[in-house]
């Protein structure tokens, strides 16, 4: 599969070759990198995790010269490996795949995940009105399993300048695309205003929007695709799983209900048991007998225990 | 027979008001919200962090008149603990004089 885009230099062929011959499984560096077990129960419960001036602000500044100069189109290498895209030196490449940056993807969708497609999203600005807020891609309807989504902020985003908004813990929804412009407001919904270097990671299926861009600068937003190409199970730094105390902040963290979400809250910690019992493969995992009570069916084979 | 409206609505036009509430009581939080302003060209209001009313019955005590309420319906079999567009939609409406 071809680069999304011709490199400015020749990148290695050795270590080009030595990353295609890693097997799909085996990590691409240590665990240090990985995220933690109270993390993961973060992305589970609001669907996305932020890291404030992740990627160096040289890499951000070779990063905007790139965008600017035209190097990036979106949608070309669909279904690649990640891997072969963007080869370094170019700046994405060097980015999202920076240690930190790379231990945050394998946490969420394993090693060498596959590339769906990325957007330079570009707001020229000063522009009126905010985007609808939408969901991406089509009706997602897998029971198990997910994509994630980068959010780069390669500049500063002041608050006039209108970074992207999310609704927190809106994941689990089932909806088609912009079906949901007609929202305009959530309660609890929350604007990116940040440094530059700033990356958001996100289940693909979170409730988002481009806000209003209102000064006369251009606003970029980096957004990759990618797609999981190994069962998502225990892929993070699960050191820490079975220490009490972190249990006990997991179970904390899946019960926090986001305030929009109103009578539909047990439904929604219901969805991240699921989720988690899928990503720790514990089917044992509960939060106050939601599931264990709904799928007791003792008349479908009911052994009584010997007195 | 069709009977003559209450009060004149000639020069009048529509403003909708969507609330989402946190239960199907219209006494219960609102969550989310839009609206639609059809007496001006003015863009859609999405710069408030905070609802325009607390609740339902708030709105209405301010004049809103409801205009249509979402029906309370028992999810498909197998599909009991879905989740996907909001409930207790509410919306709402004034007349009023159309701004230039």
């Amino acid at each position: 599969m071809k680069p999304t885009t011709t490199p400015i230099a020749p990148a290695d062929p050795a270590d080009e070759a030595a990353m295609r011959d890693l097997p799909t499984m085996r990590r691409s560096l240590g665990r240090e990198h990985l995220l933690t077990t109270v993390q993961m129960a973060e992305f589970v419960s609001q669907g996305f995790l932020r890291f404030d001036e992740l990627a160096p602000r040289e890499l951000c500044d070779q990063l905007m010269a790139e965008l600017n100069a035209g190097l990036y189109k979106g949608y070309e290498t669909e279904g690649a490996r990640w891997d072969e895209v963007w080869p370094e030196p170019l700046a994405a490449g060097r980015i999202f795949r920076l240690p930190r940056v790379r231990g945050i993807i394998e946490s969420l969708v394993g090693p060498h995940p596959r590339y769906d497609h990325h957007s330079p999203h570009l707001r020229t600005g000063p522009d009126i009105g905010h985007q609808r807020l939408h969901q991406d891609a089509e009706i997602d309807p897998r029971p198990s399993g997910f994509d994630i989504q980068v959010s780069l902020f390669p500049h500063d985003v002041p608050p006039e300048m209108g970074g992207t908004l999310f609704v927190p813990g809106s994941h689990f929804r089932r909806v088609h695309e912009s079906v949901i412009g007609r929202y305009h407001n959530v309660v609890g919904q929350v604007q990116t205003v940040c440094k530059a270097g700033t990356i958001v990671f996100w289940h693909t299926d979170l409730w988002h929007a481009g806000r209003a861009n209102r000064t006369p600068q251009k606003r970029y937003m980096f957004k990759l695709r990618l797609n999981p190409m190994v069962r998502q199970l225990r892929l993070w730094n699960t050191d820490d799983l079975c220490d009490p105390a972190v249990q006990q902040q997991v179970r904390k963290t899946l019960n926090r209900a986001q305030p929009w979400q109103g009578q539909e809250s047990r439904l929604e910690k219901m969805q991240r048991v699921r989720l988690w019992r899928e990503i720790t493969g514990d089917p044992t995992f509960d939060l106050n007998m939601y599931w264990t009570r709904t799928g007791n069916a003792p008349q479908a084979g009911y052994t009584p225990v010997d007195g | 027979m069709i009977s003559a409206p209450a009060a004149p609505t000639i020069g009048l036009r529509q403003k909708l008001l969507f609330l989402y509430l946190a239960n199907s009581d219209l006494h219960s939080a609102v969550v989310a919200w839009s609206t639609f302003d059809g007496t001006s060209q003015d863009r859609p209001d999405m710069d408030r962090p905070e609802p325009p009313y607390a609740t339902a019955v708030e709105a209405m005590r301010d004049g809103w008149r409801v205009i249509q309420v979402s029906p309370l319906q028992a999810p498909p079999a197998g599909r009991e603990f879905d989740v996907d567009y909001l409930k207790h939609e509410i919306i709402l409406e004034k007349l009023e004089e159309a701004r230039s």
